[in-house]
C-alpha cells in the first residue's frame, strides 16, 4: 500500500484521535503509530504567557515540511506521516503542532516522529511571538534546537 | 525581483513584502543585505546583525555566500522559533 502523508498548516484546533485513525483506518500494515503533540505553556522561566501568535511563511513553510516529510519517508520505512501546525493566537493548554509517523514497527515510527519535530524546530519558517504581562516579544531561537537538527546529518 | 520579510525584520522595515532592483554589482544574498541596509534608518535596523539574518530563495534555505541572479523571490527573517 503507498504511504498515506498528510500536511496541513492552519488556524483551526486538530482532533488527535481522528488524526491517527486517518493514518491505521483501512489498512492491517501498521504496527505502530507514534503522536507528538506540541502545547502552549502558560509560563515561560518565572514569566506568565498569556498567548502566542504564530507568524509564518506559506508557500515555503508548506515546501520545507513536504521535504522534510519525504526525507522521513526515504529514510525510514513508514506507512504515513501526519505533520499540522497552528497558526495564529494560541492561548495555554492549546496545541501548536502535531506530528504523527505510522509504520510497521515502532523503532521506525520513534525515530522519524523525532527527527521530523527536531527538523521542524530549526528549519520551517515559522515565528513565535509571546504576549506576557510585560508586553509582546519575538521568541528567541535556540541553539540547542539547531544542535537537535544537525545529529541527524551526522554519521 | 521580489523581496519579503518575516517576523521582526518585517516590523523594523514596517512592510511585508517590495519590489526591489539592485544594481548588478550585488550579487550574493550578503551584497544584498547591504545594500538593503543602506536604504534608510528602518532597513539598517533590521538588518545591523546581518549574521543572524535567515534567507531563504524561492522558497528554499540558501546560505549568505549564494549567488542571487536569477531569483524571483528572496525572503529575509530571523532564525525560525516553529514546532
Amino acid at each position: 500500500m503507498t504511504a498515506n502523508v498528510t500536511i496541513r498548516i492552519q488556524e483551526a484546533d486538530f482532533d488527535i484521535g481522528r488524526e491517527i485513525s486517518a493514518l491505521t483506518n483501512g489498512r492491517t500494515d501498521v504496527g505502530a503509530v507514534v503522536s507528538f503533540s506540541g502545547i502552549c505553556r502558560g509560563v515561560e522561566g518565572s514569566e506568565a504567557i498569556a498567548a502566542l501568535t504564530l507568524e509564518h511563511y506559506p508557500e515555503m513553510a508548506e515546501a520545507e515540511i513536504a521535504r522534510h516529510a519525504e526525507t522521513a519517508m526515504s529514510r525510514w520505512p513508514l506507512t504515513g506521516v501526519t505533520v499540522i501546525h497552528r497558526v495564529g493566537r494560541i492561548t495555554p493548554g492549546e496545541n501548536i503542532v502535531l506530528v504523527l509517523t505510522a509504520s510497521q514497527h515502532r523503532q521506525a515510527a520513534f525515530q522519524a516522529a523525532e527527527f521530523l519535530m527536531d527538523y521542524l524546530k530549526a528549519n520551517a519558517p515559522f515565528w513565535k511571538r509571546e504576549e506576557k504581562p510585560t508586553g509582546t516579544s519575538w521568541v528567541d531561537a535556540r541553539h540547542h534546537d539547531d544542535d537537535a537538527a544537525a545529529r541527524w546529518t551526522k554519521s | 525581483m521580489k523581496v519579503k520579510y518575516f517576523a521582526w525584520v518585517r516590523e523594523r522595515i514596517g512592510k511585508a513584502e517590495e519590489t526591489v532592483e539592485p544594481p548588478d554589482s550585488v550579487r550574493t544574498v550578503d551584497d544584498l543585505i547591504a545594500w538593503l541596509a543602506k536604504r534608510g534608518e528602518a532597513y539598517g535596523h533590521a538588518f545591523e546583525t546581518p549574521k543572524v539574518i535567515r534567507a531563504a530563495i524561492d522558497h528554499a534555505h540558501v546560505k549568505p555566500d549564494t549567488m542571487i541572479a536569477g531569483a524571483r523571490e528572496i525572503a529575509f527573517f530571523p532564525p525560525m522559533t516553529g514546532g
